[in-house]
């Protein structure tokens, strides 16, 4: 089996997720642990207010990031690899038709996984080297006493080896799954995604309507992370205006590079998955005489709506999270600042998505209008 | 009337340099069936794709009635072929998540043709409109192909190795339907293969050797599909 260097350099991006995850886990789990060496009961009343509301925050970031991040990630995983198999049938098949059976060809996909420990590997140890500067941030008021940064083994353990392993047995698992369609359907990619035609409303439709349907139904995990990325842009970006008031500046700056970074990763691999998934239609329209116009409308445009429902999801989320957070959390933090909704930052964020998200569109539009037919259509 | 002057085109550079066309010159009439034959790397395949201006020459001019292709922009180019020209391939390259109705009315749609429902009648598809490319035969694919291209109503259709795929039978119907369907409506074919007996069924006979055009000849009498070997 070849697992090549490209494939292995998209894994990047599943890199990325689990190393912000890890990232924030490890400073909020490190934190609480060395906060549990502190008594408690010898704080005064305001501290006491402090203790309980960094344990419960770090308890609550820990859930939604990790748990947020991880299933993303998986998703990402479960992507790649049935990318793979679609893309490389022939050879699976043939392996299959020599006959291998489908947990030895299934077991190399263990590699899938690798990038998963190489991400949260980089997140604990960026973690680790942040960690005195996050101390300072969550101790500002001095309400609590001085902790130093403790290393603690049980979290490279459940952090960096364990979500490896896991997710190594995950990529092995659903490859093997993938594997048990017949041979001969994973040599002649007989894997037709079929759209259902919807009665009369079908017929009506023309060709550039039904197209934008199949492309959007063909991949719907890139509707996913299209969403996601809008999520992950509105959500962090107005988080981050609000935690300059509720928190700190370098709260607010690690929470804008995490989205940014989120947002940025899952929109252009997802985008550019989209024309590479649909270069050889891409390049049928235009030998047909389609305009670039077009092309990008019927393969680009169909995924415009998902990021709209992705922004307003994060927009909402942001908004309960915090009003969760400042109501029940930090309810009995004195001099917590009342928070409600920032139409300013939603009118700030809302701007610099469109601008992002349609320069994006203009940029897959010229790679979609650089493509060269030839060579497209004798891959 | 096409028009081909002095064509040129190479691939690749330096030592590994291939100079596939060596100056064509040829004259394609309005309404004619014309067959360029020649073995696997005589750079038929090449022509066609600079003819229908899929592909630009290094050097040369392809003139349509007169105006030439070459010097259009992409954009005009691709104006170009949606107003012109039809394409048949060898690989059918049908969108494989959109029925047989959806395929064809990709041309359809360019053309504004709201009776493509005809063409797929005429290549015997009636019954298969809602089936996806992957539920039919070679030859049903090809024969969606045929429709597809033909629903945009070419004034010039382009086929490169229409039956290569397809077994004798199969293939032989697939060109009956065209030759049918060309005699009905009257539009140019410009059509690539190595097969010497598809070359009976056209009018003019173009033979193509390491790049340069070695023969051309007319042929006094057209043959069916059904009457050529295979």
């Amino acid at each position: 089996m070849i697992i090549g260097l490209k494939d292995i350099a998209r894994l990047f991006s599943i890199s990325i997720v689990t190393c912000c995850a890890v990232f924030v886990c490890t400073m909020f789990l490190n934190y609480n642990i060395d906060l549990a060496s502190v008594d408690s009961s010898a704080l005064t009343m305001a501290g006491r207010a402090i203790y309980q509301a960094q344990v419960s925050m770090g308890k609550i970031t820990v859930a939604v990031t990790g748990g947020c991040l991880g299933v993303t990630s998986a998703i990402l995983l479960v992507f790649y690899i049935k990318n793979y198999i679609d893309t490389h049938g022939k050879e699976l098949g043939i392996l299959k038709a020599m006959g291998y059976s489908n947990i030895s060809v299934a077991r190399y996909f263990w590699v899938f996984g690798f990038s998963v420990l190489f991400g949260c590997a980089a997140g604990f140890c960026a973690a680790y080297a942040y960690l005195p500067n996050f101390y300072a941030v969550q101790n500002a008021d001095g309400f609590l006493p001085d902790i130093s940064v403790q290393f603690h083994f049980v979290l490279p353990l459940s952090l960096v080896v364990f979500p490896a392993l896991a997710f190594c047995a995950f990529a092995v698992l659903y490859a093997y799954l993938k594997l048990k369609s017949p041979v001969l359907d994973l040599m002649h990619e007989r894997r037709q995604i079929k759209v259902k035609n919807g009665g009369d409303s079908a017929k009506e439709r023309s060709f550039l309507q039904s197209l934008k349907r199949a492309t959007l139904k063909s991949k719907k995990v890139l509707a996913f992370f299209i969403a996601f990325a809008a999520f992950c842009f509105s959500a962090m970006v107005q988080m981050s205006i609000s935690m300059v008031d509720l928190a700190s500046q370098t709260f607010a700056w690690m929470i804008l590079m995490i989205g940014l970074i989120l947002a940025f990763l899952s929109l252009l691999l997802s985008l550019s998955e989209v024309v590479k998934g649909n270069s050889k239609t891409i390049a049928m329209m235009r030998v047909m005489g389609y305009d670039n116009a077009a092309c990008s409308n019927a393969v680009l445009g169909a995924y415009r709506p998902f990021a709209c429902i992705g922004f307003i999801i994060g927009t909402l989320y942001q908004y309960g999270l915090l009003k969760m957070v400042t109501t029940f959390v930090f309810s009995d933090v004195a001099d917590m600042p009342a928070y409600d909704f920032d139409w300013f930052s939603l009118l700030i964020t809302l701007v610099a998505f469109t601008a992002v998200y349609e320069l994006a569109m203009v940029f897959f539009s010229l790679r979609i209008k650089r493509m060269p037919l030839k060579s497209v259509m004798a891959e | 009337m096409i028009e081909a002057k002095q064509l040129v085109k190479t691939y690749g550079s330096g030592q590994s340099c291939t100079r596939v066309l060596k100056g064509i010159d040829l004259k394609i009439s309005d309404g004619d069936f014309v067959v360029i034959l020649g073995a696997s790397g005589s750079g038929k395949s090449t022509l066609l794709n600079v003819l229908s201006g899929l592909e630009r020459p290094d050097s040369g001019r392809v003139l349509y009635d007169g105006a030439d292709i070459t010097a259009l922009s992409d954009s005009d180019l691709t104006k170009f072929r949606r107003d012109n020209v039809g394409f048949i391939f060898q690989q059918y390259y049908l969108l494989p998540n959109l029925t047989v109705e959806k395929n064809v009315r990709m041309g359809a749609d360019l053309a504004g043709n709201k009776d493509y429902g005809d063409i797929i009648k005429a290549v015997g598809l009636e019954g298969k409109t809602k089936k996806y490319p992957g539920e039919l035969s070679g030859g049903e694919q090809q024969r969606a192909a045929v429709a597809r291209a033909l629903a945009k109503k070419p004034k010039v259709l382009f086929l490169d190795e229409p039956t290569g795929a397809l077994d004798e039978n199969t293939g032989r119907q697939v060109l009956d339907y065209i030759s049918h369907l060309h005699k009905e409506s009257g539009f140019t074919i410009v059509m690539v293969t190595h097969n010497q007996n598809i070359a009976e069924m056209a009018n003019t006979v173009i033979m193509m050797n390491s790049g340069i055009i070695s023969r051309v000849s007319v042929n006094p009498v057209r043959k069916t599909a059904y009457e050529i070997g295979w």
